[in-house]
């Protein structure tokens, strides 16, 4: 009995250590954020204060930083959401030439080096003279997102009676009412998974960005450049309210869940 | 009589790895307007192929079809008047009860007022009032079934389709749905034209059968005449049980050991089937009006209202018997006993005449 509570007790610290451990670069972010500091650097703890979320835009080339990444996280995911979902419906469902090549490009894609992935891509750009910018930003995040938005819609396709969308045509809707009504509520959860997965992997891109970005700057290619000077606690301030977007969503989606089963 | 659907000599093939699958062969059906038709056959005979052309999921290869005189061949599911009902049912899971059966009539873009009353009207037809919110996996499987069959009738078609719609049933909610199903057909007066590998349910429910095989209808009828006068060894094997007898006939007998069965007008090779349950089983020697065969019991099997008998004829070869269990409880004969099998000329049916 006494073991049992022992063990028992030893487990609750040790998933407290746990959970302590993984949040604390999260604590320390958002902290820093209040650091009421008065030297360069925001690394020793000098006081509260809000002025860093007074002051959030003060700090203009930060402010078209953190701009540019949310255009290219929101164009390239709503890009990479309506490719990676055709792509996932007919890998899902149909047999064609070409499906187990289809099949290794989108597995090649996840396993291939971001490094390779960047340099080659930049030479592909240079080769063909296109200059870099946001737009080849936006092309190399799809390039790398893709292939996990197929993954998950993909699984879901997989999953889906035929007969449901056989039964919609034979109500008398057209083919793109069918999709509207019934494929693409029924494949739902795995487009919005993709869709979240390729918001996060665009939004903290740094390495493919930095081989093609041109003179475009991103957030975190502002922030690493920022480093040898200093970080200021806007990046802290702009980092926690990220973060807090991402766990409403995650609630919401939690939420969504229990609700459907 | 006007016919609600007419197949003509119709044929689908396809390759499957690289392998021809002739599905269908040549069917040719014409199915009556407010008639209870089954296509009945074992798995694999075509018979839900044959359907999903009348739907119009598959284009056949060959052949026509018609819906009221008129040629779809080449018209898509949406644009022809039937609609079906489907194994799995196929009910939306992300849209309640109402949503699901409103579906074809949102499709029609009919108005609101005609949906509301028309979805009513059949949620009461088939007993779901009070549940018009509920989500699909929220219910059991035999109101899934009526859900389904709501969803399809709701839009009037001018022929339901079923594809072995009770196949996922328990025996019990199987028969109780089969007389409601015969029911709701009467009550809407719409053709209903049904998949099924049950020989009794289609038995139970149809005003005409097809019992196809590889592809082919081997006989159509009603239910009476495809168990009485089976066309085919396969039909006679396929619907009920029953005894085939083969041999060369002379002078309206077939001698078989020592004992005849009769075919009146008969000569020649004939194939002759009885049913198990025309048949009398006895000790003695049968008097001379009667078909007899002499054989030896190796089985008898008790199943409450009646006993199989499995007899051993001197050939070889092996006879069912059914004997009701009317007055004596006690069997008529037992394992091993010597026996004399005896019915009536008129029961013994030549197949194919």
């Amino acid at each position: 009995m006494r073991g049992i509570r022992t063990g028992d007790r030893l487990l609750h610290i040790w998933t407290w250590l746990v959970i302590v451990w993984l949040s604390s670069p999260i604590a320390v972010m958002i902290l820093f954020g209040f650091n009421d500091k008065q030297s360069k650097s925001n690394t020793t703890w000098q006081g509260f204060t809000l002025r860093w979320y007074k002051e959030l835009f003060d700090i203009a080339d930060l402010t078209t930083a953190l701009r540019n990444t949310l255009v290219v996280a929101v164009v390239s995911t709503a890009v990479t959401v309506v490719i990676g979902t055709m792509l996932g419906l007919a890998l899902g469902r149909h047999r064609f030439r070409g499906l187990g090549a289809t099949n290794f490009l989108v597995f090649a894609a996840i396993s291939t080096p971001e490094l390779v992935m960047g340099a080659s891509l930049l030479s592909l750009f240079v080769s063909g003279n296109v200059p870099r910018d946001s737009v080849t930003i936006i092309v190399a995040h799809v390039l790398f997102s893709l292939s996990f938005v197929v993954v998950t819609v993909r699984a879901r396709v997989v999953g889906l009676d035929p007969s449901l969308e056989e039964a919609a045509r034979d109500l008398g809707a057209t083919a793109w009412g069918t999709f509207r009504q019934v494929t693409l509520p029924s494949i739902m959860p795995g487009v919005a998974a993709g869709a979240m997965l390729s918001f996060a992997l665009s939004i903290d891109d740094y390495v493919v960005t930095s081989f093609v970005n041109g003179s475009t700057v991103t957030f975190p290619l502002w922030i690493v450049g920022a480093v040898k000077t200093g970080i200021p606690p806007q990046v802290n301030v702009m980092g926690t309210l990220i973060f807090g977007i991402g766990v409403l969503i995650a609630i919401g989606n939690a939420i969504a869940a229990r609700r459907r089963t | 009589m006007t016919s609600a659907i007419e197949l003509e000599d119709v044929v689908k093939e396809y390759h499957a790895h690289g392998e021809l699958v002739r599905a269908v062969k040549g069917v040719s059906l014409d199915i009556e307007e407010g008639e209870f038709f089954s296509l009945l056959g074992p798995s694999g005979c075509g018979k839900t192929t044959t359907m999903r052309m009348i739907a119009g999921f598959e284009a056949p290869s060959k052949g026509l079809v018609k819906l009221h005189g008129q040629d779809v061949t080449n018209v898509p599911p949406n644009k022809r008047d039937v609609n079906m009902v489907f194994q799995s049912y196929a009910l939306f899971p992300h849209m309640s009860v109402w949503d699901n059966v409103a579906f074809g009539l949102k499709q029609r873009k009919t108005p609101q007022e005609e949906i509301r009353r028309r979805v009513g009207e059949i949620l009461e037809i088939v007993d779901l009032v009070g549940r018009e919110k509920r989500r699909p996996r929220e219910m059991s499987g035999g109101q899934q079934q009526r859900v389904a069959l709501a969803r399809a009738l709701v839009n009037r078609p001018r022929a339901l389709l079923l594809d072995e719609p009770l196949g996922a049933l328990d025996l019990k909610l199987r028969q109780a749905m089969q007389i409601e199903l015969k029911r709701i057909q009467r009550e809407v007066g719409i053709t209903f034209v049904y998949v099924t590998h049950d020989q009794s349910e289609a038995l139970t429910m149809s005003d005409r059968i097809a019992v196809m095989n590889d592809g082919l209808v081997e006989q159509l009828g009603g239910p009476r005449e495809i168990y009485e006068r089976p066309a085919t060894p396969f039909v006679a094997g396929f619907i009920g049980t029953s005894n085939l007898l083969t041999g060369t006939a002379s002078a309206g007998e077939l001698k078989i050991g020592d004992g005849r069965v009769l075919v009146p007008g008969r000569d020649g090779e004939v194939t002759v089937t009885v049913r198990p349950e025309k048949i009398t089983i006895g000790t003695d020697a049968p008097e001379s009006g009667l078909s007899a065969l002499a054989g030896t019991v190796s089985e008898v099997v008790y199943l409450g209202t009646y006993n199989s008998y499995a007899v051993r004829l001197a050939d070889g070869a092996e006879m069912t018997v059914f004997q009701q269990n009317a007055h004596d409880a006690t069997a008529t004969a037992e394992r091993g006993d010597s026996v004399w099998l005896s019915w009536q000329a008129q029961h013994s049916y030549v197949i194919g005449s």
